[in-house]
């Protein structure tokens, strides 16, 4: 990899998604793209990133920035944060919606332990009197796919997960675990890139959206923010990261990274 | 940061592999926790009859006395409910963690571990 090479992939990251990427880690984009060249069959990074610059075609250019898009992730990443969210957020907004449908969005759910957890969290104490439609959206086709086949590794569902939840939603497999397909079929999935539009998405109850703040470039913050804080609906919430803050949406106070939308101005959707 | 001495919580760490315990000896001490060490559960039962730990990390396949034998023998020891014991061990069928659940064990790690899976683990715990 030249460094002409990593400065293109850093520029592709930052305009076709907001990312910030540093081209001086060179070990990090070694990492991530050399998967993702093997299975283009190219025989190194060079390779596949000369592909990406000659070909100029949108599927490869995605499969790079797509990988490079952030990975981290846990399950009840946060404890504090999810315990908020299930014994008072959910309950208020269920009484709310009483009848009706609660929508809740896990903007960039990575490989799917934070959506999961929200879906595990409902299945053990469902609120009474709504139904439930859950999603999990990232930019990464690929982490999706994993997302959505629900199988983990034995380090996967060591972090974050306790020991009486993996006995309950999980089975064993040869090699990994894979979640009760029970808990899997209460979560839809879709390729979201929070730089767009998201009004095709509808409104939101909840909408998670942890750390993802400061893998983005300065400069596209306002943007994905902005975007974030429109598909919540009046009474909704939006889950930022604890350090992280919303514009539009007030902060619940000792709640770091919770914000609401007010309640009142529109009528309910 | 130090921790005042009555905050350090004692943590017993019993395998009878000399080179898992110097492993969990790291990872806890920089945790701030205290270890003591004990490689089969006669050796364990010993300890807990001369210093209560607050936590257990407790491996199952052991010579002499296993690990599940060690929990219904701690048990039953003066004080012996008190301890939070997390199982430690490379048995990672869900049914025996079931198992080692339903004997009272609050936690179960599945080896190999590192780290970042002990400190998951030990909150999930609710040790530290």
């Amino acid at each position: 990899m030249t460094p002409q090479d990593r400065a293109l992939i850093a520029r592709l990251c930052a305009d076709r998604a907001g990312l910030r990427v540093d081209p001086d880690k060179a070990y990090l984009l070694e990492n991530r793209l050399a998967p993702v060249a093997r299975r283009e069959g190219f025989g190194s990074v060079h390779e596949f990133i000369c592909a990406v610059r000659d070909r100029d075609e949108d599927r490869l250019i995605w499969a790079a920035v797509e990988a490079m898009s952030p990975a981290e992730t846990a399950f009840f990443r946060d404890p504090a944060t999810f315990e908020a969210i299930v014994a008072d957020v959910l309950p208020q907004l269920a009484r709310r919606r009483e009848g009706g449908t609660l929508r809740l969005w896990a903007a960039s759910c990575g490989t799917g332990q934070e959506v999961y957890s929200l879906a595990m969290a409902l299945e053990e104490a469902a609120p009474a009197g709504v139904t439930l439609e859950i999603f999990g959206s990232d930019l990464c086709e690929r982490r999706l796919e994993k997302a959505q086949a629900g199988v983990y590794s034995q380090f996967e569902v060591q972090r974050g997960l306790s020991a009486r939840r993996l006995v309950r939603h999980f089975e064993g497999l040869e090699d990994g675990f894979a979640l009760s397909p029970r808990v899997r079929q209460m979560v839809r999935w879709r390729r979201v890139n929070l730089l767009e539009d998201l009004s095709r998405l509808g409104q939101f109850d909840l909408v998670l959206c942890r750390n993802l703040m400061g893998y983005l470039l300065e400069e596209a913050r306002p943007r994905v923010l902005a975007n974030l804080e429109a598909t919540v609906a009046p009474g909704g919430w939006l889950v930022l990261g604890s350090a992280e803050a919303s514009g539009a949406l007030s902060a619940a106070p000792g709640r770091p990274g919770l914000h609401q939308r007010a309640a009142t101005a529109r009528a309910a959707a | 940061m130090l921790k005042d001495p009555a905050d350090v919580k004692l943590c017993l760490v019993v395998d009878d592999s000399r080179v898992v315990r110097k492993v969990a000896r790291r990872i806890l001490e920089d945790l701030g926790v205290e270890v003591a060490e004990a490689s089969d559960g006669v050796e364990a039962l010993a300890w807990v009859r001369t210093a209560m730990p607050d936590f257990i990390l407790l491996d199952w396949n052991m010579p002499v006395m296993n690990g599940m034998e060690f929990l219904k023998a701690l048990r039953a020891e003066p004080g012996g409910q008190a301890p939070r014991v997390i199982f430690c061990s490379v048995e990672n069928d869900l049914d025996r963690i079931r198992e080692a659940l339903d004997e009272g064990a609050c936690e179960y790690i599945m080896k190999p571990f590192d780290g970042d899976i002990v400190a998951s683990k030990l909150a999930l715990a609710g040790v530290l």
